[in-house]
């Protein structure tokens, strides 16, 4: 499945780093990244296929929360099936 | 990027900062088929087909909710009227049907079963009155399981003897749940044109015309709706409604996604989603407070009847074009002691149960959850549900009253009844006797406008 992970917070070095690093050990490849700062916010957008990972959806997603408290960012991943409902008819 | 920022950033704050979520999937089990002249029997066959055809609900709600990201606050079943399937047996308490119900809920993880009600609209059978007598008794010994009695509707009429059942039985309810405030109440409803298709407690039930089972959807979202019109502040009605009907559009394909995939892999049809603004008592769940963000000052002020008409109406627009069939009740709640808005009106004394009463010709359901002093005589109680029977029936809508006569409070006490469910100040009624009003019984004819064959 695919799946759009945001991430969302005050700026710092390292946060792409950490968060490809993390998704690289678990086998999420990224499909597709976009990353602007907005009015001093990090924003961050991925696309990532979940097909090949090593790791459940739910441990994942309490793993990525952990990820974000140190980071100080907050991290969201939903399925990508959630956005195409919504923004595309 | 296949999807901008900007929308990636809409729906992420839609779940994670404005409590959008599915609010149930309710699943649909006829139960006409475990009808049996031994009530022993009848519970058997109702235990094994709830086991069979539920048992994988929870599972199944629960990896939806973690492979979409997207919260499933309930899981529930909603089974045949039991008036319908117990009628067959020869025994005059139907509490042991309710404990069956309640047992297999509590077994398998379910939060509510609904489906513990009559239709008696036009006229009682045997087995409807003994469902009714059983009622009280039922909703004391059990948890989960609601009640609910269509006493109404646009076709038949009032039937005002059931009516005046029901003045009693709500009472008696809430005398058997002293100790807590009257709770049972909380999970009986009294309907004009009962839906059968709805996913909501405590209304819900699987209609006698529906098929033997099917996945429906509750989806709410009052704070979606809440945090889109903060950007139109000043706007005019036009926009307002428009900025309504285009997020009620979103929500509601969030929730077909939903259904359609829980029915999968459930293995049984899709049948309806219904969009209803149903409120919690957390801050920020509320749909009082979207009456507020339109302009007034606090709910129950004068034009709260006319704000609370523009959002049913365009919720109801926006969810009809984005799902292949909406159902149930679909529009906006107002019950009072599920909404924290509501409640802060009670008491800031701009609500009224008057202007309540005038609110539910334009909401999707009726007089909801509101707690009236203890001693209120079970013929009140009647007479304000046949107000609000009188409303659903002439304008051709499902109205419903849940009123809990909190024992041993007055006026301005506050009742507990905790959960979701909430707390409320307890609210005056009119102290003028309707007895004689409701002694009479018999039936309140349809209105003219009901024959359109």
């Amino acid at each position: 499945m695919k799946a759009i992970i945001s991430v969302v917070g005050s700026d710092k070095v390292g946060i792409i780093a950490r968060v490809s690093n993390f998704l690289a050990d678990r086998g999420i490849n990224i499909d597709d990244i976009s990353q602007t700062i907005l009015e001093g916010n990090f924003v961050m957008m991925m696309m990532v296929d979940l097909s090949k990972s090593s790791e459940q959806i739910g441990p994942l997603k309490a793993e990525l929360d952990t990820l974000g408290d140190q980071l100080g960012v907050s991290i969201a991943m939903m399925h990508e099936r959630v956005f195409s409902a919504m923004h595309r008819i | 990027m296949l999807y901008t920022p900007f929308e990636i950033q809409e729906t992420v704050d839609m779940f994670l900062r404005q409590k959008l979520d599915i609010r149930a999937i309710t699943l649909g089990i006829s139960l006409l088929d475990c009808a049996s002249s031994s009530g022993t029997e009848s519970r058997k066959r109702i235990r094994d087909k709830l086991l069979r055809i539920a048992g994988p609900l929870v599972r199944i709600g629960s990896e939806i909710e973690d492979e979409f990201g997207i919260p499933i606050i309930n899981k529930r079943v909603s089974v045949t009227p039991i008036a319908l399937v117990a009628a067959a047996s020869d025994e005059a308490d139907y509490a042991p049907w309710a404990k069956t119900l309640d047992d297999v809920a509590k077994e398998l993880g379910i939060d509510f079963v609904g489906g513990f009600s009559a239709l008696v609209q036009k006229g009682m059978t045997l087995g409807d009155r003994r469902l009714i007598d059983s009622i009280p008794a039922s909703l004391a010994q059990t948890d989960r399981v609601c009640a609910s009695v269509n006493v109404a509707s646009t076709k038949s009429g009032i039937n005002m003897d059931a009516v005046r059942e029901m003045g009693r039985i709500v009472k008696e309810a809430a005398t058997l749940t002293s100790e807590r405030d009257g709770i049972a109440c909380a999970k009986l409803v009294v309907f004009c044109n009962a839906p059968e298709d709805n996913p909501f407690m405590a209304g819900a039930f699987h209609g006698p015309g529906e098929g033997d089972s099917c996945l429906n959807v509750g989806v709410s979202g009052p704070g979606v709706i809440k945090a889109a019109l903060e950007s139109c502040r000043g706007a005019s009605f036009d926009e307002l409604a428009d900025m309504i009907k285009k997020t009620a559009f979103k929500i509601t394909r969030m929730g077909q996604l939903v259904g359609e995939e829980a029915a999968a892999r459930l293995g049984v049809p899709f049948g309806i989603l219904d969009l209803s603004l149903a409120p919690t008592p957390e801050v920020g769940d509320s749909v009082a407070r979207i009456l507020e963000e339109m302009g007034l000052e606090s709910t129950g002020t004068h034009g709260s009847t006319a704000a609370l008409a523009l959002l049913t109406d365009m919720v109801k627009k926006g969810g009809v074009m984005a799902s292949t069939s909406v159902g149930g009740l679909s529009g906006a709640f107002i019950p009072v002691s599920e909404d924290e808005g509501m409640v802060a009106a009670v008491k800031a004394g701009s609500l009224h149960i008057d202007k309540l009463e005038a609110m539910t010709c334009v909401c999707s359901v009726g007089l909801d959850m509101i707690a009236i002093p203890g001693d209120t005589s079970p013929s009140t109680i009647s007479a304000i549900i046949a107000d609000e029977m009188a409303i659903g029936m002439v304008n051709n809508k499902t109205t419903a009253v849940r009123l809990i006569p909190v024992p041993d409070k007055k006026a301005g006490d506050w009742a507990e009844f905790g959960g979701l469910l909430g707390g409320a100040p307890v609210m005056s009624v009119h102290n003028f006797s309707s007895e004689a009003f409701i002694a009479r019984g018999g039936r309140i004819p349809a209105p003219i406008h009901s024959f359109r064959n």
